[in-house]
């Protein structure tokens, strides 16, 4: 038996099952999936992570015609992103079994949305399976790749942050022996034209009363747990359905985990057991609209909150209002009431932040940010971004601004692996129509925010090997953007002195990479700065840059932790009276 | 029977290997075990917590709610009063007596309270609440801060024998700071 997170079970169970081919875009709670694949897939395994979830959702079809299993993995929003092939291919169909796995972010520890999967699978009309622990998740890969073959049309694995970052002792199942390739012509298959396209549509509806039929037979996924008190029973998926069975234990429950095409006959066998059904589910009120659908009447949402996690605290409200007990407030503590708060911030030595600092000393900009560890300038002290929309975004927003007549200077940062993500589209979009705003690739030479993984721009793999690095600078160049500037942000003069100049032009665009490398990442550290307490002035400048490695006793006057200090200067660089100086 | 621990502190403070390390003695103690660990923007300086859950047939979930952990286990003592309603009634605690000021303090946006220990003695009633950065560099390694309020933490966890504990270390730790942390642990136990 292993301790396994979810997203390594998941790993593990498609490893076992004979998986050939995986991509993926790392976004938490996603990212160790395929991290953990690639680590222990040895080199038969291709295993890769993708410019951007399209492109690997693309790939992995490819992969799945040709008749290999396929993993394809990525968070809630990269679904967005891939959602177009999904859609498609749900027509095309596989040949050999293709998981897409997507984690959801119920609670938004980090992500912008909140969206349900679950209404990917009806949109695309593919099987979903909710896996609800680490143990399942590894379990359902196989099952997961059974239906796919058998139905030949991809299937979601769905988890949430919960089930991808929670750990159990995993019992490690066999291999099984990997499909036989061969890419098998066959263009009334391959080819959605509309003359083939309208048959799939009816096939693809076929398809799903089967799969319906079919989930409300699988025991193993979909079970009915016994219960004494029939005065209601519970319908509920994913790891909600455990919590609400150690807070519920007499009474009757579906738990469903194969949860869509919706297993008709199965939810109206449950419904007959009980005298009265209560759906808690996380998220949207899926299950619940399609059971009173079936004229079957039942509680939900109006017991059950929409927004946000379901944690153990909010079943136990949904407890007292099934009850029709009073809420218990929560326990009084004033002893915690006044504790600061404690944001994440950019780490000490992060590049990101000497890029803002200098940003921040210019007024009259707007700033449009995007995804990633610098999303972080947008928080005091640095407050250095306006906007923020989604990947790639950075780029388009504010051009976008820029076009509306809007007079301010606007100014797009993209990180690196955003840039290659989908920055380059809208790069292209600035040069060919001719807009104005200051581009800025926040460039540490890593997608850092999920745990240092390689891009295109890195040159290395997700197996480790060495690979050409594309260049930014060349791939803006190749658009036509005409003035391209490298600039690492600690030398603030040569900073200043770009931002000065392009932040008063409003003729044409230009790029901006800001380039220094990720210190994390890296595992580097400058030489160690320290105060000199005869030189300080006790200014606070210094303490405006909010790095966590500078504290202070008195508000003013900084002291270095030389343990928590990265050694990038930026704080000395700010220091009007060279009170900041190297250690030793 | 089952043993409900939600562990807490700062990011980088290594809550998640304290949760790892209990979540393998209670494993080798025979037990169901869960864990859950809140990953993503907390690594960059935030509050992070982490729950281990033990026990026989019963637990089925990584997550409890508010008022029901046995055991609270906090590297920081201000993160220890912000996950105070975790605890049940009775409920004990170990807590380091490590400050770690947020940049919203040194930017002056807020204020670090100065009477922590008041604080902790009127708040938690069972506490174990020691200095474990003096103690570890006093055994020659700061990093030996956890183990030690691990140790304490055991003497809380009856269930697991010191046995599992052991093996728990020995499948975690370098070879070469099994002893350090050994003995780091016993430091702990007998606080």
């Amino acid at each position: 038996m292993r301790l396994l997170s979810g997203n390594e079970a998941v790993a593990l169970g498609a490893l076992r099952a004979g998986v050939a081919a995986a991509f993926g875009y790392p976004g938490t709670p996603s990212t160790e999936v395929l991290e953990t694949l690639a680590k222990i897939g040895g080199d038969s395994l291709c295993c890769e992570w993708s410019p951007n979830e399209k492109v690997a959702l693309e790939a992995a079809a490819g992969a799945s015609m040709a008749g290999a299993r396929t993993l394809t993995t990525m968070k809630l929003v990269g679904l967005n992103v891939a959602a177009d092939p999904l859609m498609t291919l749900s027509y095309l169909g596989v040949q050999g079994g293709m998981v897409v796995l997507v984690a959801d972010d119920p609670g938004q520890h980090s992500s912008q949305t909140e969206q349900d999967t679950r209404h990917y699978a009806r949109l695309a009309k593919v099987p979903i399976l909710e896996p609800a622990d680490a143990e399942e998740a590894c379990a359902v890969m196989f099952r997961a790749f059974e239906i796919s073959e058998k139905y030949r049309c991809p299937v979601i694995v769905r988890t949430t942050t919960c089930v991808s970052h929670s750990r159990c002792f995993v019992e490690e199942p066999e291999q099984m022996e990997r499909k036989s390739v061969h890419f098998e012509k066959d263009v009334t298959r391959w080819i959605p034209i509309p003359l083939w396209g309208r048959k799939k549509r009816i096939h693809v509806e076929e398809r799903m009363k089967l799969q319906a039929d079919e989930a409300s037979s699988d025991e193993t996924w979909n079970k009915i747990l016994p219960g004494n008190d029939c005065s209601f029973g519970i319908v509920s998926s994913g790891v909600t359905a455990l919590y609400c069975r150690e807070r519920f234990p007499d009474h009757p429950m579906l738990k469903l985990a194969w949860s869509f095409p919706f297993p008709d006959e199965l939810l109206r066998r449950f419904a007959d057991s009980a005298d009265r059904i209560i759906v808690i589910e996380e998220g949207d009120p899926i299950l619940e609209e399609h059971i009173k659908s079936l004229g079957i009447p039942c509680s939900g949402k109006d017991l059950v909150p929409r927004c946000g996690e379901l944690t153990p605290d909010r079943i136990e409200e949904v407890k007292n209002r099934i009850l029709g007990k009073d809420p218990v407030p929560p326990a009084d503590i004033p002893e915690a009431s006044d504790l600061p708060g404690r944001p994440p911030v950019l780490c000490a030595g992060c590049p990101h932040r000497a890029l803002f600092y200098q940003l921040s000393r210019f007024r009259d900009i707007i700033v449009c940010g995007d995804i990633g560890c610098y999303s972080l300038g947008v928080f005091p002290p640095l407050n250095c971004t306006d906007t923020m929309l989604c990947m790639g975004g950075g780029f388009t927003v504010a051009h976008g601004i820029a076009k509306s007549g809007e007079s301010r200077k606007t100014v797009g940062i993209v990180g690196d692996s955003t840039f290659f993500h989908s920055g380059i589209t809208g790069l292209l979009d600035v040069v060919y129509n001719q807009g104005n705003s200051l581009l800025i690739v926040a460039d540490n030479r890593s997608t850092a925010m999920t745990g240092h993984q390689d891009h295109p721009g890195t040159g290395v793999t997700l197996q480790g090997k060495t690979t050409s690095a594309a260049s930014i600078e060349t791939i803006a160049k190749a658009c036509g953007m005409e003035r391209v500037y490298v600039c690492d942000p600690f030398d603030a003069d040569k900073m200043q002195s770009i931002l000065k100049d392009e932040l008063s032009r409003m003729d044409s665009p230009a790029l901006l990479i800001s380039r220094a490398p990720c210190p994390l990442h890296q595992k580097k550290r400058g030489i160690v700065r320290s105060v000199d307490p005869g030189l300080c002035k006790g200014c606070g400048a210094c303490l405006k840059c909010g790095c966590p490695a500078i504290g202070t006793t008195d508000g003013r006057h900084p002291v270095i932790d030389p343990a928590a200090c990265g050694g990038c200067t930026l704080c000395e660089s700010i220091c009007r009276f060279s009170a900041i100086r190297p250690v030793g | 029977m089952t043993k409900n621990i939600l562990l807490c502190g700062v990011g980088g403070q290594g809550v998640l290997l304290a949760a790892k390390l209990m979540a393998f003695a209670a494993f080798h103690a025979g037990f169901r075990v869960f864990t859950n660990e809140i990953h993503g923007m907390a690594q960059r300086g935030g509050s992070v917590t982490a729950s281990v859950r033990f026990g026989d047939g019963e637990v089925l979930a990584p997550l409890f709610a508010a008022g029901e952990a046995d055991l609270l286990f906090a590297v920081e003592h201000a993160e220890a009063l912000r996950n105070a309603r975790s605890l049940k009634p009775g409920g004990a605690a170990v807590i380091a007596r490590q400050s770690v000021i947020p940049t919203t303090v040194t930017t002056g946006a807020a204020v670090y309270p100065a009477d922590m220990e008041d604080r902790i003695r009127r708040v938690f009633t069972r506490v174990v609440y020691a200095p474990c950065g003096e103690e570890a560099a006093r055994l020659g390694n700061p990093k030996l801060a956890n183990t030690i309020l691990l140790g304490a933490a055991a003497a809380f966890l009856p269930e697991i024998p010191r046995a599992a504990w052991d093996r728990a270390m020995e499948a975690l730790i370098r070879p070469d700071l099994i002893d350090l942390n050994r003995n780091a642990f016993e430091k702990g136990l007998a606080l």
